[in-house]
């Protein structure tokens, strides 16, 4: 069934509201997307009702709070077709899961002259923990080279793999650019060699059916405040005979079985790396998010994103002096631009005056920006509640913005 | 040449006559931009780009007849036109001038508002850089 815009705009409080004297367009959702109602009524039911610390409370809150948070880390499971629930570690965000692996995975499993493969398209958070572990162990960080469109080139990727590549770390769509990157490949090709792959899906999954099993990963790292859920809450999906292998990420409460001064032994995956008291409410909440994904449809979100990117591509291409800047073949409704001698922070800023939010400045791609000699490009970026009538307001303020340098 | 005070009014009599409308005074910045100096190219140096500002400005003082002149660029032309309204406040005066000002025409005019927080802050590490080459020149001038 094709998507009722209007309904779906009534649930999104944020964007009922004026900026700069216009209708806020809100384009920044590759930034974070607006939480729907049931998401915010569920933060405040929580702290109303069920407001309780989970796993060992002797109480009837504690037991509720206990299954409510538990019940999310199943609907993620479904959500991303994991085998299992203790495959699903709640973090604190996309960089947290990547970390987490990082430091454990890689303390564990990297050594001196070991390679660990990323791309140019990665985002600083999957590049700067690989370096960081590098440093530490004198492993060796090799880089997937892209073509001018933003693609990543399949050849380059398979001549660096070898018995060396210990771990591939991968994102799974630019946050940048929008391009989709074909991990299905990558993944296979890196397993014949051995090595592990870690997809960040902080872009993907609010995109695209993702399917763990399916791909193969042996991790995936998002957040929920991409997928319309609340913000500091990541998970991280791993295998459960990876995870079982790797050591615990932090010492404290919960991720343990027995502590003593002579020794302590941890706890089972998922808890073995979820010390302290973990993100409760927004894991609750997130659950009304995927819910409210579900309930849509990941097809019928894509087509209307689809026909919202076609519809803004066509708009935009015809407006003398804008310059796009990623152009792959598969991409996700995200555009990239610049507009002719402009700077980028100059551009966010007149799309604000006109009550557009989009994104400005290196997206924390730096290496990415810099490979195709930029130093940042504006982004807009669409998500399901968006319309074309927003997007024709995106076309008109830009067409307008271009003729200041054109004149 | 007016006192540092004249020349803040007429800047806030100039914005008040914009009104709210923010996208007018941003063109309106951007267009003051256009009307600083041409910067020296071997100027244009890692040295010269004041620290704390998210797009690049550089900038260069020089003391002639006991007064400090400022030259400045920016790779963003809102930023440029920012600038060129501290030194059309500050430029072409003595050291302890430039100190001593305060610059009531950035919260006069609801500069906070129209840039944003991190411009905010980025307007203020200009006017600092200022300030510190005032200092530098004043404590030239004692030695």
């Amino acid at each position: 069934m094709p998507i009722n815009i209007e309904e779906i705009r009534n649930l999104f409080p944020v964007l009922h509201q004026e900026v700069n004297g216009k209708p806020l367009v809100y384009f920044d959702n590759a930034a974070t997307t607006q939480k729907p109602k049931q998401v915010l009524d569920a933060l405040v039911q929580y702290y109303e009702l069920d407001n309780s610390n989970i796993h060992r409370g002797a109480h009837t809150l504690a037991d509720r709070a206990t299954r409510y948070y538990e019940n999310t880390r199943s609907a993620i499971q479904k959500f991303i077709n994991a085998k299992e629930e203790e495959e699903i570690i709640f973090t604190k965000g996309t960089t947290e899961s990547i970390n987490l692996v990082a430091s454990t995975f890689g303390r564990k499993f990297i050594s001196k002259g070991d390679e660990i493969i990323i791309s140019t398209l990665e985002h600083h958070s999957n590049i700067v923990p690989w370096q960081m572990l590098c440093e530490e162990k004198g492993a060796i960080l090799k880089i997937i080279p892209i073509s001018e469109e933003g693609e990543i080139d399949l050849e380059a990727f398979e001549n660096l793999l070898s018995e060396k590549t210990k771990f591939v770390s991968i994102v799974h769509v630019s946050n940048a650019l929008g391009t989709i990157n074909p991990v299905k490949q990558i993944i296979k090709s890196a397993h014949k060699v051995g090595a592990r792959v870690l997809l960040d899906g902080a872009q993907s999954t609010s995109h695209l059916e993702v399917d763990v099993q399916d791909l193969d990963c042996d991790f995936l790292a998002f957040s929920a405040h991409k997928l319309y859920g609340p913000t500091g809450l990541g998970i991280l999906y791993g295998k459960r005979e990876v995870l079982e292998s790797m050591p615990p990420y932090q010492g404290g409460g919960e991720m343990i079985k027995e502590v003593s001064f002579e020794k302590t032994t941890y706890n089972e995956i998922p808890f073995k790396f979820e010390a302290g008291t973990p993100n409760i409410a927004d894991v609750i909440a997130f659950a009304k998010a995927i819910e409210f994904i579900q309930q849509l449809g990941k097809k019928e979100i894509k087509e209307h994103e689809d026909e919202l990117l076609s519809y803004a591509t066509d708009g935009l291409n015809s407006i003398k002096g804008f310059i796009p800047v990623g152009t792959a073949k598969e991409k996700v409704s995200v555009i990239s631009f610049n507009i002719n001698e402009m700077h980028p922070f100059d551009v966010g800023m007149m799309l604000d005056a006109n009550g557009i939010a989009v994104r400005t400045g290196h997206h924390c791609t730096q290496p990415l920006m810099h490979r195709l000699g930029l130093e940042g490009t504006v982004r807009a970026s669409f998500s399901v509640y968006n319309t074309k009538s927003e997007i024709d307001r995106l076309v008109a303020a830009v067409s307008k913005i271009a003729k200041i340098k054109n004149k | 040449m007016s006192n540092i005070q004249d020349i803040q009014n007429e800047i806030i009599e100039e914005f008040e006559i914009l009104g709210d409308d923010k996208e007018s005074t941003i063109f309106y910045i951007m267009e003051l931009g256009n009307n600083l100096p041409d910067f020296p190219e071997n100027d244009r140096i890692d040295d010269n780009i004041i620290k704390g500002c998210q797009s690049k400005v550089w900038l260069t003082a020089k003391m002639e007849n006991e007064k400090i002149h400022f030259f400045a660029d920016s790779n963003t032309d809102i930023t440029k036109g920012l600038i060129s309204l501290l030194i059309r406040v500050l430029s072409e005066r003595s050291p302890k001038e430039i100190i001593d000002a305060e610059l009531k025409f950035i919260d006069k005019i609801g500069m906070g508002n129209i840039i944003g927080s991190q411009r905010s802050n980025g307007l203020a590490s200009m006017i600092k850089q200022m300030k510190l080459y005032a200092l530098a020149y004043q404590a030239k001038q004692n030695a």
